[in-house]
């Protein structure tokens, strides 16, 4: 039940992503002015016939992530009541307090009118946090519990970890790009103002051309994942079905990055692109604690009917 | 008996900064304490009886771009409100596409520091009506108030960005809604925008002293009462960039200038 509803939470959390990247490509990030407040009303009772125009993006982000930080505050407390393992329990509440925190910058960025400092603070804390519920749903999870004797690959962990931090740098290039306003700085593709490499320099077109090339990176270490995965650890479906994923996922995620360009920055594709990019970044997470399974403690003190079930379930999945 | 007048002199106070802080619709956001409008404080004045005119005029060559066009939909009250096609007004040219409007002409150099220009008592005003800002260009000076009405039935926020003053970022939920800012800082220009509807910006030029006009479609400035000297006009417009020119007058004459802007191969709206 705790697992179903940390996957609930993740659902969530994809949606409040969705959400707050629909604010930045409409540019309603502060379409309400105010902040907790919402045009002085008290955010929850803000008539919804004045959720009009760009206010339907900014409010509903408010919204969406309040209900996510409730839903948050549940997660850590069903854990701290009720999870054996003491790191997890922690875990749950650090998880709580990067959404207490991610609240706060977002405030704090409406309240300074958007300062890029702060804007791409909250962006990349929303990764983060995103990756604490993924996280916590895979650690609650019947295969987690059962793969505690599982030997780990060294070259396949370290290489899923490596590329993990990467989307991570990549991803924060990305909301810097975003929030300094250099989404077009370069407006051409696959060309950089008709050249390989752009002719001129500015900073947005630093900013940019760093992006396009981590991106390519990004693509060649994901690509070369995939191959050490099945080539290394090919029977592990655990492994290589978020190996798979993630190929196609950046897959997808450079089409859309190249249709962000080509449209002139169509708010639904720079949406949607950004959301594609926490989907890789998790992805990647999966594939990078599931490499790390055989290397934590056998810590599960599970109460022997709860046991029993997920061992019904486990027997269940594999046959 | 002591605590209980404790208590009823601290209802009180809350009471009195209740009704100081609220109880009214009109709200003042002041960036610094202005001076007062009337005392500009000693130096000299311009005086009327040597006084030149700088006026001129505007020109466009070429076809000017189309403005992009605006979609509504997202707010049915500016739906209604207009009800025929809509677009920016980025490019306002003349019947005839020779003249170009919104404009901002003012006197960039060249007024000696030693003049004192009284400050305007009554108001600046920008309306936000029909979804839209009035006027779109427009100037007032340093320690003026300026106005802000929401005229509309929907909400407007008024987001001023500039780069010198105090940026601020006011609601106004309620249609009749005003509130009062001052800038204490010379700027060409501060944009304005609505954070509501994307489509809304505006441009005000804030202005240390009294020389500055904003063009009508017809292209036509008219900067009088200026002292005999040489000047840097320069001519502002939001898509087109800045020109300016070198004009000098002496005392009681009139000179005429002409501006002359051509669209360029990057101008997008």
């Amino acid at each position: 039940m705790l697992h179903r509803f940390a996957k609930f939470l993740v659902a969530c959390t994809v949606l409040l992503i969705l959400a707050g990247s629909l604010v930045t490509s409409h540019d309603a990030g502060l379409s309400v002015p105010d902040w907790p407040t919402s045009y002085g009303w008290n955010m929850f009772t803000f008539p919804p016939s004045m959720w009009v125009a760009n206010i339907l993006y900014e409010h509903g982000h408010r919204l969406i992530a309040s209900t996510v930080g409730f839903l948050t505050i549940i997660m850590a407390v069903w854990l701290w009541m009720s999870e054996p393992r003491r790191w997890l329990r922690w875990f749950g509440v650090a998880t709580l307090g990067s959404v207490v925190a991610q609240g706060l910058l977002g405030g704090l960025t409406v309240l300074f009118f958007l300062p890029a400092a702060i804007s791409t603070a909250h962006a990349g804390l929303a990764e983060i946090f995103f990756c604490m519920t993924v996280a916590i749903a895979i650690f609650t999870s019947p295969g987690w519990i059962a793969g505690s004797g599982t030997p780990a690959d060294p070259r396949v962990r370290r290489l899923a970890t490596a590329v993990t931090v990467l989307i991570y740098a990549q991803i924060l290039v990305g909301a810097t790009m975003r929030h300094t306003g250099a989404g077009l700085a370069i407006p051409d593709f696959p060309w950089m103002f008709g050249h390989v490499i752009p002719d001129h320099w500015s900073s947005a077109i630093a900013i940019h051309f760093t992006h396009r090339i981590g991106a390519l990176l990004v693509t060649l270490a994901i690509v070369t994942l995939f191959a050490q995965v099945w080539s290394r650890q090919g029977d592990r479906n655990e492994l290589t079905r978020p190996a798979t994923l993630l190929v196609a996922l950046v897959a997808v995620q450079v089409t859309l990055g190249a249709l962000t360009v080509l449209s002139r920055r169509d708010p639904w594709i720079n949406s949607v692109h950004v959301v594609c990019g926490a989907m890789v970044l998790t992805t990647s997470l999966v594939l990078t604690l599931r490499s790390w399974r055989g290397s934590f403690a056998v810590d599960v003190q599970m109460e022997p009917q709860s046991a029993q079930r997920n061992d019904e379930r486990l027997v269940g999945a594999r046959a | 008996m002591r605590l209980r007048n404790t208590w009823v002199g601290l209802l009180g106070i809350a009471l009195a900064t209740t009704l100081a802080c609220g109880g009214s619709q009109e709200t003042s956001n002041t960036a610094a304490k202005p001076e007062s409008p009337s005392a500009a404080g000693a130096g000299q004045k311009v005086d009327a009886a040597t006084a030149g005119v700088v006026k001129g005029v505007v020109a466009f060559e070429g076809v000017a771009p189309t403005n992009v066009p605006i979609k509504m939909n997202a707010d049915p009250v500016c739906m209604k409100a207009n009800t025929t096609p809509q677009s920016q007004e980025t490019y306002m040219v003349s019947a005839d596409g020779k003249t170009l409007g919104n404009v901002f002409v003012y006197v960039k150099d060249g007024l000696s520091a030693n003049y004192v220009f009284d400050v305007p008592t009554e108001s600046a005003k920008i309306d936000q009506k029909d979804c839209r800002y009035h006027p779109h260009v427009f100037g007032m000076r340093v320690n003026q108030p300026l106005e802000i009405v929401n005229s509309d039935p929907t909400l407007h926020n008024i987001h001023a960005m500039p780069k010198g003053n105090a940026e601020f970022n006011n609601g106004q939920p309620m249609q009749n809604m005003k509130m009062s800012h001052t800038f204490d800082k010379q700027e060409v220009m501060v944009p304005f925008k609505c954070d509501v509807h994307g489509w809304m910006n505006a441009y005000v030029g804030v202005m240390s002293h009294p020389y500055f006009a904003v063009t009508k479609d017809d292209g036509k400035f008219d900067l009088p009462n200026l002292p005999p000297g040489t000047y840097t006009i320069e001519a502002w417009h939001e898509k087109l960039g800045v020109q300016t020119a070198s004009v000098t007058i002496g005392a009681k004459e009139s000179k005429d200038i002409t501006f002359t802007f051509k669209p360029v191969a990057t101008a997008t709206n």
